[in-house]
């Protein structure tokens, strides 16, 4: 066990997978995850796999380990080199010495991806006591040593800690470092980011390149996120069901991308540069429809109940949590027709500010005012002739629909509240359902018969029925696919054209924002740290906090090059 | 792939065994006075006769037919079980419903009340009731309800706080729906597959311990049932076990029948538990 | 720092234990109305053996012509400072008759928690890794049934078959009174008495826990952080020895403290067939003889062991979870 680091750059590939195919059971929706799949890394090369959900990239990664749920999902077909030594027919005892020793891998969820009732030091001595021969003492070191590397702080006291004290970042952080011990050969890394924050992410790749560099250890890069791409491969492999459809070199494959697939899919992830002309007219002389003044809400002030055992016997509360300021005086204020974007990471408090202006919480303090009237402390009946001024749009397309209802019903309920009588609010429903590009005769189907982009199509037209003037959109495109994505931005986009709605849009997306909407407002912490044209502060971020976000946004080089250079892809 | 519900139900080989059983229960109960002498305490025949001979499943220390009691058994025991449950669903879903759904204080103290009642010793309380109330067939169905409705509320309130959070329920609240007609129409029906899965297996806990009251004496007086007459056997174990085996594993094959038939319940109506 | 946090989570559940202390109090007391006849004669032992001075005494004591509220809180200092009461039908005070028959009691649940928890967590992580054989069947279909089976029957059918038949073990009481062992040799014979009526009330038990740890291991395989442990490059035993088997407790540990209350009546049930001179038989007796104010006592004492029990129960997780937040920050 040589722990010396080895940038020597070998020959022949590190890796080398040929007409790899994964049998899946006889219920899945096609016979094979992976189809014949052939793919190469060299040594200190960092090979980013693309695909949309279902395309059978990370199958095809943990086929490599064969961590695959045998025997209904196995390997049928196919060879998988490491350094020559054929691992798709390996036995037992051989696989597990190579898991963790030659190649590791980083998985998406850190914190279910790590056993929730052992201490993160020992999870990693684990490695080194199942590989090495050495004493308890020096497997400390190395343990302690390698937390240093992917700089996590205080490595001695994250060392006897639990998942569940750690913050996500440092959680993907551990299990790098989980990667890294043993020095592997190769890294698989699926989704790496996916579940982090922008900032977080930004910092959790450029830890990835610059280990790799330092190492020399080969990087496999799972990913759907075409921006993560431009960051971080060398090489890339555009996977659509189980199939490789395009395989080249990073820079060939961003700007000139040949598959009609792996086009479409560049095309659709919305441009940094704020879209020329967006809402038409100047909206500075509308008078505001959405004014909000010193709002406030707090959660986690449990002062009732059991406070005289609390006071009495101090810490000894039980589920209390610290007071979070989720909304922290803030004052905005929204011009009718115009649509603005309220982006932040998570935490930041963006959804329940909208929840509060919607009346799904109830704010602490401040005032909300929707076209003069005022919502803050209004009770549930009292809301009701409000309901349609504002609707909302929600995030996850496959919660947002009562699986019970027909798709009808659920669009026509609103107006139906509203007074409307049941046979013209079905009829309603259904001209709503052509305008989000449906077939009227959706409307006698239930939800589960429908796609994720399809489902967020009838909830938008739910959301039209009550024919409101705010619509408040919170992060609906975040659970789709890219492909999907652009879709329904631009319809939304085109049915606020059409009706003069206002829009608020929630996203932790500064794509997506400037693909929408022509105003930003970001937040931190509950608070408003920057507000202005869409265009002004992507060219000019007065604050820190917009700068790093800026900045953060992975691939933002190569898509400002692409519009300098005028290329623009799929251009040709 | 998503083959009918029934069909579904009826191919498990564990729950169409549960089913013909129970099927055989119900029309044993329906068809009592039918099928066997008319009232299960009458005497017919000499003491201790032997079962299978000619006086079909045998006679007890009194003389009395074994099968008219395990018919009339039937009766009373199922009858009793599902009236007590049903009024422990009402009465747990009730308090779940409202738990779940409007939170705070009032699920504070709700579940606080709940918890109360599944911590003490439920069948001590049980018999204490049934004991107090002085034995008959309202005072144990009143005790079997009282002691198995915790169950359900959590199960319920569970249910209700999650599809409370979902997002089609919050739709509803924006569109202005009453929040009755958001728990009828959006929560009910999304959380009535749990609830029938666990008044079914409710059902099987009531039957054990209707029977464990009348093995005890504190039964329904006049009315035969299953519990009492092991309970009544039990002095004669050593001459005359069938008196106490033959009751025994019809209690046993009925528990055992409707929980088979619960678990199927259960993986029929949550498909996304059938992929092993 | 660890251990006084511990102490200090013990003591706020100890704390949060007498609102349910107080309840069953209260419940009693509202049992005690809906009993036929007057209170003080309820208490005395319905159907008289109790002379009327002493009735007379009680209905002053417990202020019977004083209004409700007035009359619970009597109760509940009585029942507070451990006045029970005094039985006349067994002619003890109520708290000394329950004190004598509650180890007994103690000695059979322990050995059924012994033997359900520990059987249950053996088989059923035994039965998760034979998955889809015929052992794992067997042990399915073995524990489907036991879940089935009234404990009453399943009692008297073990008496059947090994004491009257095959007279392997005794068929009642908890010792050999007449033989007067000391010593070793009164404990084996404590323990001979005790096997049938532990394997009674555990069978119930054993198939629960055992179908809990069969499907709790099943669904800690598929979690994520065992893929991780595969990935690691550990051996499949230990990952599920060191991995698995700690995760699939948890809902064990839980269930076995919600189960305590039901264990207890339980043992009313065992210890009526096998006459085990515990408070289950105490409660059964006192039953006949229309003794409710030892009912009562039966039913209050009981109640308390669950909360104690349920608090050990609680300390344990405690200890086998982390993330259990003991204290503030």
């Amino acid at each position: 066990m040589n722990a010396a680091p080895t940038a020597t750059v070998s020959a022949g590939p590190i890796l080398d997978i040929s007409e790899l195919s994964v049998a899946l059971p006889s219920w899945a929706d096609r016979p094979q995850a992976v189809k014949q799949v052939s793919l190469q890394i060299g040594a200190g090369e960092t090979l980013c796999v693309v695909g949309e959900s279902g395309s059978g990239k990370s199958v095809m990664a943990r086929a490599i380990l064969r961590l695959l749920p045998e025997p209904q999902v196995r390997i049928v077909d196919g060879r998988v080199l490491l350094e020559g030594e054929d691992l798709a027919h390996a036995d037992d005892k051989r696989m597990r010495a190579v898991r963790g020793g030659k190649i590791a891998m980083i998985f998406q969820e850190p914190m279910v991806a790590l056993n929730p009732l052992m201490t993160i030091g020992r999870q990693i001595d684990e490695i080194l006591e199942a590989h090495t021969d050495w004493g308890k003492a020096e497997r400390r070191r190395r343990v302690v040593a390698t937390f240093e590397d992917v700089r996590l702080p205080d490595p001695a006291r994250i060392f006897g800690a639990y998942p569940h004290e750690l913050s996500g970042g440092q959680r993907q952080r551990v299990m790098i470092a989980m990667s890294l011990v043993l020095e592997p050969r190769l890294i698989i890394a699926d989704e790496p980011t996916t579940a982090l924050d922008v900032t977080t992410e930004a910092q959790i790749l450029s830890l990835l390149k610059e280990l790799q560099q330092r190492h020399g250890t080969a990087l496999l890069f799972i990913t759907h996120n075409f921006g993560v791409v431009a960051e971080i491969a060398d090489r890339v492999a555009v996977m659509r069901r189980g199939e490789v459809v395009e395989h080249g070199d990073a820079e060939e494959v961003l700007t000139r991308p040949r598959h009609p697939y792996t086009r479409a899919l560049i095309e659709a992830v919305p441009s940094l540069v704020p879209r020329k002309g967006i809402a038409g007219t100047d909206k500075s002389a509308a008078e505001p429809i959405l004014e909000i003044r010193r709002l406030d809400k707090i959660y986690g002030r449990r002062a009732q109940g059991a406070s005289w055992l609390t006071r009495w016997m101090p810490g000894l509360g039980r589920g209390r949590r610290q007071a979070v300021h989720a909304v922290n005086q803030i004052d905005l204020d929204v011009k009718r027709g115009s649509a603005v974007a309220v982006v932040g990471e998570s935490g930041s408090g963006k959804s329940t500010l909208a929840r509060c202006l919607i009346g799904l919480e109830q704010a602490d303090a401040g005032s909300v005012k929707i076209a003069g009237n005022e919502i803050v402390g209004l009770s549930r009946s009292a809301w009701r002739p409000l309901r349609s001024r504002v609707q909302m749009v929600f995030q996850d397309p496959f919660a947002s629909l009562n699986p019970r209802t027909s798709v009808g019903d659920i669009i026509a309920r609103g107006a139906i509240l509203q007074g409307e009588a049941p046979d013209a609010a079905m009829s309603q429903a259904r001209e709503l359902l052509t305008l989000v590009g449906l077939e009227p005769k959706a409307a006698e189907r239930y939800p589960h018969e429908f796609s994720g982009g399809q489902r967020q199509r009838i909830g938008i037209a739910r959301a039209l029925a009550v024919k409101p003037d705010i619509l408040i959109a919170d992060e609906p495109v975040s659970a789709l696919d890219v492909s999907v994505q652009k879709q329904v931005l631009d319809l939304l986009d085109s049915l606020r054209r059409r009706f003069g709605l206002t829009m608020l849009f929630i996203t932790h997306d500064l794509r997506v924002a400037a693909h929408v909407c022509e105003e930003i407002v970001v937040l931190k912490s509950g608070r408003i740290v920057e507000h202005g044209k869409t265009a002004e502060i992507f060219a000019d971020p007065r604050h820190e906090y917009t700068r790093a976000l800026l900045s953060s946004v992975p691939g933002r080089d190569w898509q400002l090059r692409l519009v300098g250079s005028s290329a623009g892809p799929g251009t040709d | 792939m998503t083959r009918p519900f029934w069909i579904r139900l009826v191919a498990n080989p564990r729950a169409a065994f549960g089913l013909v059983w129970l099927g055989l229960v119900v029309l044993a109960a329906l068809a009592a006075p039918l099928i066997a002498q008319a009232d299960p305490f009458a005497i017919t025949g000499s003491p201790f006769a032997r079962p299978f001979g000619e006086s079909g499943l045998g006679t007890d220390s009194l003389g009395r037919s074994v099968w008219s009691g395990l018919v009339f058994g039937a009766r009373t025991t199922l009858l009793i079980a599902v009236i007590a449950t049903l009024s422990a669903v009402a009465f747990g879903g009730l308090v779940g419903a409202l738990a779940g759904f409007y939170g705070g204080r009032i699920d504070d103290l709700l579940m606080r009340l709940t918890e109360f009642f599944q911590t003490i010793p439920s069948f001590i309380f049980a018999i204490l009731l049934v004991a107090m109330l002085s034995p008959s067939a309202t005072s144990v169905v009143v005790a079997i309800a009282t002691v198995s409705w915790p169950p359900i509320a959590r199960v319920v309130r569970g249910e209700v706080l999650t599809l409370r959070s979902r997002e089609f329920v919050q739709a509803a609240i924006t569109l202005g729906e009453r929040d009755a007609a958001i728990l009828l129409r959006q929560i009910l029906p999304n959380a009535l597959s749990p609830l029938i899965v666990t008044g079914s297996l409710l059902v099987a806990t009531a039957i054990l311990t209707e029977s464990a009251l009348s093995f005890l004496g504190l039964g329904a007086p006049n009315l035969m049932s299953w519990g009492f007459m092991v309970g009544a056997g039990r002095s004669f174990l050593r001459d005359a076990w069938w008196l106490v085996a033959i009751p025994g594993v019809a209690i046993l094959l009925t528990v055992l029948s409707i929980n088979l038939v619960g678990e199927a319940l259960n993986d029929a109506l949550n498909p996304r538990l059938r992929t092993p | 720092m660890h251990g006084t946090r511990l102490v200090r989570y013990a003591l706020l559940r100890l704390l949060q234990a007498v609102p349910v202390v107080l309840g069953v109090v209260v419940l009693n007391f509202l049992l005690l109305q809906l009993a036929p006849g007057d209170a003080a004669t309820v208490l005395a032992g319905e159907a008289g053996g109790a002379p009327p001075e002493y009735v007379a005494e009680l209905r002053a004591r417990f202020g019977l012509d004083q209004p409700m509220l007035v009359q619970l809180g009597l109760y509940l200092k009585n029942i507070l400072l451990l006045d029970l009461g005094y039985s006349f039908r067994n002619s003890a005070p109520v708290l000394d008759l329950i004190l004598e028959r509650l180890w007994p009691t103690l000695l059979l649940m322990g050995a059924t928690f012994v033997l359900s928890v520990g059987g249950g967590v053996v088989v059923g992580l035994l039965a998760a890794l034979w998955v889809r054989t015929w052992r794992d069947h067997l042990i399915s279909v073995v524990a489907v049934i036991a879940y089935a089976t009234p404990l009453f029957w399943i009692g008297l059918m073990l008496i059947l078959v090994f004491s009257i038949w095959l007279d392997w073990f005794p068929t009642s009481g908890m010792e050999d009174v007449v033989a007067f062992n000391e010593g070793w040799a009164r404990i084996i014979d404590i323990a001979h008495h005790l096997v049938l009526p532990t394997i009674t009330l555990s069978l119930f038990y054993l198939a629960l826990y055992t179908r809990l740890m069969r499907a709790t291991v099943l669904e800690q395989r598929g979690a994520e952080y065992v893929t991780t442990a595969r990935a690691k490059g550990l051996t499949e035993g230990r990952i599920t020895m060191r991995h698995i088997l700690r995760n699939a407790l948890l809902p064990v540990v839980t269930m076995a403290g919600v189960q305590v209350g039901a264990l207890l009546g339980g043992s009313v049930v065992v210890e009526t067939v096998f006459a085990w001179p515990g408070l289950g038989q105490l409660a059964f007796q006192s039953l006949f003889a229309r003794d409710f104010n030892l009912l009562l006592g039966i039913f209050f004492l009981s109640a308390c062991l669950v909360v104690i029990v349920n608090l050990m129960v609680d300390v344990i997780y405690v200890l086998l979870d982390p993330r259990i937040r003991v204290g503030g920050a």
